[in-house]
């Protein structure tokens, strides 16, 4: 019989994700570092940005295959995914909201991995209410120079270039700054909960002068229109990878559970073991369908699109980071060390409710979505 | 298409997702509150969806988007220009 094509694409990222990511991923949480080698990796595959063209290094790749690529990547190892993520972010706001020029220069570059971007909006005293940023962007004969601090920035310290907002005479405005523009410090951040492979940093901008070329989109615009788009996609990533965490959640507990044995016999055949097995399996099937549906409608370009994936990304990290709590309550006392990966799960679980708008905030958001008449197509 | 069934067309939309309100085709959706700014890429996506046209970087001003005559004079532009 035939493989079906998604069959095809999962198998060729399920082959790249047991050779290169799953052999790395307790090292890369243990060493709370990232390695080179990996994201030459992942470039040389096209993965960096692969909804890019191939002219500009990527493989043409349709939504929902872009999502199951996340969910595999996800499932061995939340750094990798939270790398795929970032880059996404930045990549995909320049490519919908950047000027032609700043895209025939960065957008190649960025495909390929010739440079790493991140996405530079939290700062210390700002967080879910990114629209309004303390950093300062002060008009300038030449273009800006900005002035603040950003913090809790994934991947921050290796980033070539940073998606950052600040705020303008006409409000918030995004910027694509260098990381080795001058007045940049950058700091790393150790010690997180989880994704404690995502090189985190605060960066401290002291007067960075940034050319005008470099803004993306409208002065005032940054959030309404680039860092929305940037969130939008980070949303989905998220979403598709909190898949990966709750089969690999799965498939830990059901292999566990078959050869630990209490009692007299093996635990799945404890009806408050099968209880926990069968919650992780629906809600896996659950948080499927959604990522699923929220792929299909980016494919199509739907305005429907948004919604469905914050319904996603709210769906699928409760649960993953209930089925890591559950996962680990299974192994016990092996569930809480660190010859389970398990408690790496749970750790990274608990990071997915609070990324890319936590989840307080999609609720808030998806509300509004429950008010509008249904679409007459969608449903 | 004519002008008049692109503003039904985005009338229809607007009232689907804005409920509870009289919206006439010069008023500013984002000025008077009656959606927020995630809005503004949805209705991005609504444009290049509905009207099959491509949005450019240099036409993401809200200018365009908030109001029925603003996004039908949008739509209606860049018709003419393709």
């Amino acid at each position: 019989m035939t493989e079906p094509p998604e069959s095809q694409t999962r198998s060729a990222f399920r082959r790249f994700v047991a050779q290169e990511v799953q052999p790395r991923a307790a090292a890369i949480d243990r060493d709370e570092t990232f390695p080179e080698e990996l994201i030459g990796k992942l470039a040389a595959a096209g993965y960096l940005a692969p909804w890019l063209p191939p002219e500009q290094g990527g493989l043409a790749m349709d939504w929902q295959s872009y999502g199951i690529l996340a969910e595999e990547v996800g499932g061995a190892c939340a750094s990798t995914r939270s790398l795929l993520t970032v880059h996404g972010m930045a990549t995909y706001a320049l490519q919908r909201c950047g000027s032609k020029v700043l895209k025939d220069a960065l957008l190649p570059r960025l495909g390929r991995g010739e440079i790493i971007g991140a996405f530079a909006v939290s700062e210390p005293e700002v967080g879910s209410d990114a629209a309004h940023p303390q950093t300062a962007a002060a008009a300038t004969a030449e273009g800006y120079r900005l002035t603040g601090r950003k913090t809790w920035i994934t991947f921050g310290e290796r980033a070539d270039v940073f998606l950052l907002l600040a705020t303008g005479d006409k409000g918030p405005t995004a910027f694509l700054l260098d990381a080795d523009t001058p007045g940049l410090t950058v700091a790393p951040i150790r010690g997180m909960l989880g994704t404690r492979g995502s090189m985190m940093a605060e960066l401290t901008l002291d007067g960075c002068p940034v050319p005008a070329a470099r803004r993306i989109g409208r002065e005032g615009l940054g959030f309404t229109m680039v860092i929305s788009t940037a969130l939008d996609l980070g949303r989905y990533s998220v979403a598709c990878g909190c898949v990966g965490t709750l089969r690999a959640c799965l498939e830990a507990s059901t292999a566990y559970t078959a050869r630990r044995r209490q009692f007299g016999s093996e635990i799945r055949e404890h009806q408050l073991v099968r209880r926990i097995v069968t919650d992780m399996l629906t809600s896996l099937r659950c948080a499927e369908l959604l990522c699923r549906r929220a792929g299909a409608l980016r494919d199509e370009r739907s305005p429907a699109a948004l919604a469905e994936t914050m319904i996603a990304k709210y769906y699928a990290s409760t649960a993953a980071r209930r089925a890591a709590d559950d996962a680990v309550q299974l192994q016990g006392a092996l569930g809480c060390s660190r010859e389970s990966d398990v408690e790496r799960f749970y750790r990274d679980a608990k990071v997915m409710e609070i990324i890319e708008g936590s989840n307080q905030i999609q609720q808030i958001a998806i509300a509004d979505f429950a008010y509008q008449k249904p679409d007459p197509v969608q449903g | 298409m004519t002008s008049q069934d692109t503003r039904g067309q985005i009338r229809s939309y607007l009232e689907r997702v804005i409920q509870n309100a009289e919206i006439e085709d010069d008023d500013d959706i984002f000025e008077n509150g009656f959606v927020n700014s995630l809005f503004a890429v949805e209705l991005v996506a609504f444009t290049e969806n509905t009207f099959g046209i491509e949005v450019e970087d240099e036409d993401l001003d809200l200018a365009n988007f908030n109001s029925i005559d603003a996004l039908a004079g949008f739509i209606e532009r860049k018709r003419a220009a393709a």
